[in-house]
């Protein structure tokens, strides 16, 4: 498809400072695409970890389905799901992008939240049982606390895996950054600053948000840097 | 017509098994591209990370190189890989695209490599130096065979990964394996579907089997004793959960 060996010079400094807007709106896109989709597959996942903590025989299944959908890779994914759902206008595309980016979150997250909940220490669960606690509360404010630190690394690391899967998205015309990346190449000349651009500001981007979490987990559970647990 | 009897169509077109750019060949790509990158991965990345962990040194790289492999996205490391080798003049059919997977099957090698010998129970490696083991059998003889899941664990993951990432190198050139239907389907917009289609399928067959095969494999390739070891382990953890 490209043969193109004719290559601009390896980087311009003022294409970034000309394509500001662009960039912005790019870096918003991708935001927004990896945004829904955590959002969507917390949701989801928090269902299905309820239902394999509430009945543990389903666990299993849950796990080797959404193993499944891992497994398969992300280019596959968002070709599988394209036909039925269209890729014809920027809706369409958006819907096609967002299943295949929440199926990859869905794994990570279930199995951190249902780690983290099992991992409760028994003697804990009692004590809560004993201070008169029922189920719902008792998981609301004393196993779920506890286990945010295992859930918090669970999303951490679906951001991550999603930020740079949001650059795929480009093949389906979104990408978020991206597109930079396709259209640096796809040019009749490469113009290698445009694809350094989009893989730069993606892992930037993987990087900002990675921190974020890391101190938004460490403000929600204080208790953790007492080492009292 | 509907979508799926034109999916089929395409899969009885004349040529489209064993044509030049038919079903078999583009399959023997897509394997051959990533079992490349993943002999040096497994070269480099494993005999490193196991004596660096048996030597207890370089905890901190071992860290760091999986957050950082997981943040860089292996499409724009397979195009930028790419980028420097158009500038070189080289073909962009196969190397780019070695360079990429390599640098992206390396992480989980290495961390799980590291990992492995690290977390075998000091008592057991003590026990061995007891009983008279040199430096070099603790090594072969007690933490590489203990290790061994861990190790064979983190080879599986990584060329489950390279096996997903080498039809995105199909936007580079004619090459790419399976990806090329995929990614040349996509190109054509909604006309393209069917081909899009056909080829998602075909890759996600091809990974699917693999992975199967792989963990078959893997508790072939285990010593027996380790075998025993983990299926023991196996079973009390589920009879537990």
């Amino acid at each position: 498809m490209i043969v193109a060996q004719q290559i601009m010079p390896l980087f311009d400094w003022d294409w970034i400072g000309r394509n500001l807007d662009t960039i912005w709106a790019r870096t918003v896109e991708h935001l927004a695409l990896t945004g829904v989709a955590l959002a969507v597959g917390m949701v989801i996942s928090i269902l299905l970890a309820a239902l394999a903590l509430w009945k543990p025989k389903t666990y299993a299944p849950i796990t080797s389905v959404t193993g499944l959908l891992y497994t398969i890779p992300s280019l596959a994914v968002f070709a599988l799901v394209a036909p039925f759902v269209g890729i014809g206008n920027t809706t369409e595309k958006f819907i096609t992008a967002e299943m295949a980016l929440i199926a990859y979150t869905l794994l990570i997250l279930i199995r951190n939240i249902v780690t983290g909940i099992r991992n409760v220490p028994p003697g804990v669960r009692e004590a809560a049982v004993g201070m008169g606690y029922r189920d719902a509360d008792r998981l609301r404010r004393i196993e779920f606390p506890l286990a945010l630190p295992v859930i918090m690394a669970g999303v951490r690391i679906a951001t991550v895996t999603v930020v740079g899967l949001v650059t795929v998205t480009s093949l389906l015309g979104l990408g978020g950054l991206g597109f930079f990346i396709l259209d640096g190449l796809r040019r009749s000349i490469i113009f290698p600053t445009e694809i350094i651009v989009g893989v730069v500001l993606s892992v930037v981007l993987a990087a900002a948000l990675d921190l974020s979490l890391l101190v938004l987990g460490r403000a929600m559970t204080p208790w953790t840097r007492r080492g009292s647990i | 017509m509907d979508f799926l009897s034109e999916v089929l169509t395409w899969f009885g077109e004349p040529g489209r098994w064993l044509g030049s750019d038919g079903i078999v060949p583009r399959t023997m790509e897509h394997l051959w591209l990533a079992t490349f990158p993943m002999l040096i991965a497994v070269a480099t990345a494993l005999p490193s990370g196991v004596w660096l962990a048996h030597r207890r040194k370089g905890e901190f790289a071992a860290n760091a190189i999986v957050n950082v492999g997981r943040a860089i996205p292996s499409f724009g490391l397979i195009i930028l890989a790419a980028v420097f080798f158009a500038r070189a003049g080289v073909s962009l059919r196969f190397w780019p695209a070695v360079v990429a997977l390599t640098a992206l099957a390396i992480p989980p090698i290495f961390t799980n490599s590291y990992t492995a010998i690290v977390t075998v129970p000091p008592q057991t490696v003590e026990a061995a130096r007891g009983i008279g083991y040199m430096e070099n059998e603790v090594l072969w003889r007690i933490e590489v065979p203990v290790g061994a899941p861990v190790i064979l664990t983190g080879v599986r993951i990584s060329f489950i990964q390279v096996l997903a990432t080498v039809p995105l190198a199909a936007v580079l050139s004619s090459g790419g394996g399976l990806g090329q239907y995929v990614v040349r389907g996509f190109a054509q917009g909604p006309a393209g579907l069917v081909e899009v289609f056909a080829g998602a399928l075909l890759i996600a067959l091809l990974t699917l089997v693999a992975d199967w095969l792989f963990s078959v494999g893997e508790r072939a390739l285990l010593p027996e004793g380790v075998r025993r070891l983990t299926s023991a382990d196996t079973r009390a953890a589920a009879s537990v959960s």
